[in-house]
């Protein structure tokens, strides 16, 4: 078994990092809202909902930059500067890997953004 | 003329032309109306859009005018809340999103070296949806009937019948209708952009516009869904007393909230993102280079498309939600500046790289820009939720989201208007008359709005409809009234200047910006959008390949004839556009109409409830796609394979994920699974809002659940088996296992409606039994609707329509079956499974 994919022919991987991004929101937020609606059903305190996104945030930032990583390898690590407009496979390829990786980049960014308010947020006030 | 023209005799290369000419001609006359060609549709979708526009425009100087002065009576309170409600309504609903959906219908074909979108009827079909939901939902106020709550139609103002009268009915079903149009569009444009596109148009070399019309089509696939499903418990309620939104029977407006603003939300940058689009093809041309930053500005687009999802709670700050929620929000809302600075710093870039000519489309685009930014900036004030506690629901925000709107897409879409005026018509508008336009525009939209700014922080709150005099805001509303009454004077102009006559102007040059992208080669005269399909080697055809333009009009590339008397297309692959088949797509036709109106016809007669219009009309309809889908769909060509000339020869027909078909149910099936979840997403917000969300009402029977979610997998699994047995060449056991399946979708249905049946579930008790009731009706249609597939497939069979090599039909209903698996199996577990498990 290879740990690291191969490298697929497909438009879907240019949208790995923002669905990750869309993942990690959606379980810190729906996370969240339950556990302030009905916070006897764990029993835990408020700090197992920060312990739990921080845990989310460390397997979003990993799969990004996993993503990121195969994003810079179809870029063919950075050999050849954009704008990627050639007629050909190759360009195509690259200019998809390049796209990727700035996606990554900003999904990383925003996967941050969407953690910070567990270094704050302390109880469920509203 | 070239040496390989005169090589060919003359004569063929003519009667090419006129058989070409003949497949894509308009019928005359008063049948001129029955086109679905893609240039008259996307000029009547932009014109019907632009006088809705005019219409709400309308409104708001009437709005203005009573607010001009304190204790105005120019208009009644009512008249007043009916004006904002429909300003707010049209200019989202009937001008913002759909102008770009006829933008794109008209540009997308040649753009891509397309002669036509995949779903030409679907098309016209969207439009006429679209103008008889609009002159429906727009004419109410002329009978005192409109919709009076805000564009929000927030309960529990807008579900009580006594405040609301019949305009929420108007607003809830008018606007349904025209959702569903968008869908339609969103499919339209999807599968038009990833498999149609022209020879050697890899996506590394695809228009900008495309990129950004594909990522906002993707987002109204998942942003309108909600908002069809909030309408529908909306609906349920005002019309059987079906609490959802009912407190004081565990029902929460929340919920409402929540579903029309993750509608809401993306579709400030479903607007945004299209007017953004049309710069990314203005700024190039006039700076006379590629677009400095491609990859950024797919970056921005994709980024900005998912983030705007993240957004949604920021329009309910002050609904007294936990803090730690607000902050997920906040910092979305802050994250997706990032991606909308990126592409104004491409352009800014793009601008410093070239040669900037100062035309009238740039003095719309750039003067749009820096009205959006002033917008943007404010927007991240208000996205700090402590701010926006202040801010809420005062004129600052209606000054913000006017700057953002007027400045991010009403300007760009002149810029776009003067830019493309000579493709409708072959010449220019008036250079010094957009100029005025303009001027009068960007001056009297700023003395307009941005006093409203002050107004608000002065604690002018928006929708009243007058004030007193002694509180300090007389004067800042005299101001905006004044700015507001410029503004028209300058859309005035602009209107003037395309409806004046313009015989007497000699017809303008080609490509007279002297752009670099395909749609320029296109002649208003024409209805073939191109004249033979171009092989694409450059992201600016028109500037690299020099002698594109003039190959293309000798018919030297693909498909130059039109002999078997279709009108054809080149279905390429997603990734490198190598041609894969022949498209034959549907010509003229009444069916688009008449299955529109009646369509449209039931949601005004349920609007009544009159039953039985209602009925009529939907029976109708339904005759109509069925009558639409047999004779338009899925044809067996005449031949298997067809010379689309430089020696290649492609498929004329197509199954499963290689046709378009394939796609376009997926596409339309993914839409419907957002909508399916949105419901879900209510199940477990009643559930998340209430100690006991059943109320101690008995829960639907656990064995009937389980009992109707096997039988709609053996449903399943036996239209699988169907595709097999037939793909084998075994006709008469596909029919027998299809007729199988049938029986037990029938079977599943029926324990499916026993499972809340038996118990005794009350809906209008409380919202317990109404959410249950909501989710297996869901899935009943569907399966009503699967059953319909399936009866469909055994008569195409019958009829020799369908055979073990031409199965296209059978292979969407099983790609449709997959999702109603997926939906019956979630129902069933959740309704019958999960109140015990609590």
């Amino acid at each position: 078994m290879r740990l690291v994919p191969k490298q697929i022919e497909t438009l879907w991987t240019l949208f790995t990092a923002p669905v990750v991004w869309a993942a990690h929101f959606l379980v810190c937020y729906i996370g969240a809202a339950i556990y302030c609606a009905k916070p006897e059903l764990v029993g835990l305190g408020f700090s197992a909902v920060r312990a739990g996104i921080a845990a989310a945030t460390v397997i979003a930032l990993s799969l990004i930059a996993l993503s990121a990583w195969l994003a810079w390898r179809q870029w063919g690590f950075g050999t050849d500067d954009p704008p990627h407009d050639d007629p050909t496979r190759r360009d195509r390829t690259l200019f998809q890997g390049f796209a990727t990786l700035l996606l990554s980049g900003l999904s990383f960014i925003a996967v941050i953004f969407t953690a910070m308010p567990a270094l704050f947020v302390t109880e469920c006030i509203r | 003329m070239s040496a390989a023209v005169t090589e060919r005799s003359r004569q063929e290369y003519k009667a090419q032309e006129e058989r070409l000419r003949a497949v894509w001609a308009n019928p005359a006359g008063w049948r001129y109306w029955t086109s679905v060609n893609n240039y008259q549709i996307g000029l009547w979708y932009g014109s019907a859009a632009f006088a809705f526009m005019l219409f709400a425009g309308v409104l708001a100087l009437l709005m203005r005018l009573q607010l001009a002065v304190p204790d105005n009576d120019f208009l009644s309170a009512d008249v007043f809340n009916q004006a904002f409600t429909l300003h707010g309504t049209v200019m989202m609903f009937l001008f913002a999103v759909p102008i770009f959906e006829a933008v794109a219908i008209f540009l997308l074909p040649p753009m891509l070296g397309a002669r036509e979108m995949p779903f030409p009827r679907l098309g016209a079909f969207s439009f006429w949806s679209f103008l008889l939901g609009g002159i429906f939902v727009c004419g109410s106020i002329f009978f005192n009937a409109a919709p009076s709550a805000g564009w929000f139609m927030y309960p529990p103002l807008a579900t009580d019948k006594e405040f609301s009268g019949i305009g929420a009915d108007i607003w809830l079903l008018g606007l349904s209708f025209i959702e569903v149009a968008s869908i339609a569009a969103a499919v339209e444009l999807i599968v038009g952009i990833m498999k149609c596109r022209a020879p050697g148009m890899r996506i590394n070399l695809m228009p900008l516009f495309a990129w950004y019309l594909l990522i906002v089509a993707g987002m109204i696939l998942f942003a309108f869904p909600p908002l069809i499903a909030g309408d529908l418990l909306f609906e349920m309620e005002r019309m059987f007393d079906w609490p959802f939104f009912d407190a004081a029977r565990g029902g929460d407006p929340l919920l409402w909230q929540h579903l029309f603003w993750i509608f809401g939300h993306p579709e400030v940058y479903i607007i945004f993102l299209p007017a953004i689009a049309l710069m990314a093809m203005i700024v190039p041309t006039f700076s006379q280079r590629p677009i400095v930053g491609y990859s950024w500005i797919v970056l921005a687009a994709v980024g900005t498309g998912f983030l705007s999802f993240g957004l949604w709670v920021h329009h309910m700050f002050a609904t007294g939600l936990p803090q730690i929620s607000l902050a997920f929000f906040s910092a979305a809302s802050e994250a997706v500046a990032i991606p909308t600075g990126v592409q104004i710093f491409v352009f800014i870039a793009t601008m410093l790289a070239g040669r900037v000519i100062f035309s009238t489309p740039m003095l719309f685009g750039t003067g749009g820009l820096a009205i959006f930014i002033i917008g943007g900036l404010t927007g991240v004030m208000v996205a700090l939720a402590p701010f926006d506690w202040q801010a809420h629901d005062t004129y600052f925000v209606v000054a913000h989201l006017h700057y953002v709107l007027i400045g991010g897409m009403l300007f760009p879409v002149v810029a776009g208007l003067y830019y493309y005026y000579p493709l409708i018509d072959a010449k220019k508008l008036s250079d010094r008359l957009g100029r005025l336009a303009f001027w009068l525009m960007f001056c009297g939209f700023n003395i307009a709005f941005f006093p409203m700014h002050l107004s608000g922080l002065r604690g002018m709150p928006r929708r009243v409809f007058t004030y007193p005099a002694e509180i300090g805001w007389d004067w800042l509303n005299l101001i905006s009234t004044a700015g507001a009454f410029v503004f028209a004077a300058g859309v005035l102009v602009v209107v003037f200047d395309v409806l004046r006559p313009k015989h007497r102007q000699p017809r303008g040059e080609f490509n007279p910006w002297n752009a670099g992208t395909l749609e320029w080669i296109s002649e208003p005269e024409e209805n073939w959008g191109v004249r033979s399909i171009p092989i694409v080697r450059s992201r600016y055809p028109l500037w690299d390949q020099k002698d594109l333009a003039r190959k293309v009009n000798e018919g030297r590339y693909y498909l130059p004839d039109a002999e078997d008397g279709w009108r054809e297309g080149l279905v390429t692959t997603v990734l490198d556009a190598e041609p894969v088949q022949v498209l034959r797509v549907g010509g003229t036709s009444h069916v688009t109409i008449v299955s529109a109106l009646s369509l449209g016809a039931a949601f005004i007669a349920l609007t009544f409830h009159w039953w039985i219009a209602t009925a009529l009309a939907a029976i109708i309809c339904f005759c109509a796609v069925i009558y639409w889908l047999w004779t338009g769909t899925g044809e067996i060509p005449e031949k298997p394979e067809k010379d689309v000339g430089l020696g290649l020869s492609l498929p004329l027909y197509a199954s499963g994920p290689d046709s378009v078909g394939w796609w376009a149910m997926f596409i339309t099936m993914v839409g419907d699974g957002t909508a399916f979840a949105s419901l879900v997403f209510g199940y477990f917000f009643y559930w998340t809002i209430h100690a006991d969300f059943t109320a101690g009402i008995a829960g639907p029977n656990v064995v009937w659940s389980l009992a109707a979610a096997s039988l709609f997998a053996a449903a399943w699994g036996l239209m699988v088996a169907a595709r097999t047995v037939n793909r084998r060449g075994a006709t008469a056991t596909m029919r027998g296992v299809l007729v199988l399946s049938l029986l037990t979708t029938v079977a599943a249905s029926a324990a499916g409606l026993a499972a809340p049946w038996f118990p005794g579930m009350d809906p209008t008790r409380h919202v317990y039994p109404a959410i249950v009731w909501i989710l297996v009706i869901w899935v009943l249609a569907h399966a009503a609707l699967g059953t319909v597939m399936q009866a469909y497939c055994l008569a195409r069979s019958l009829a020799g329509r369908l055979t073990p090599k031409h199965d296209m039909d059978l292979g969407n209903v099983v790609l449709y079956w997959h999702f109603l698996l997926i939906t019956a199996v979630i129902t069933f577990a959740i309704i019958g499974l999960f109140p015990a498990a609590m």
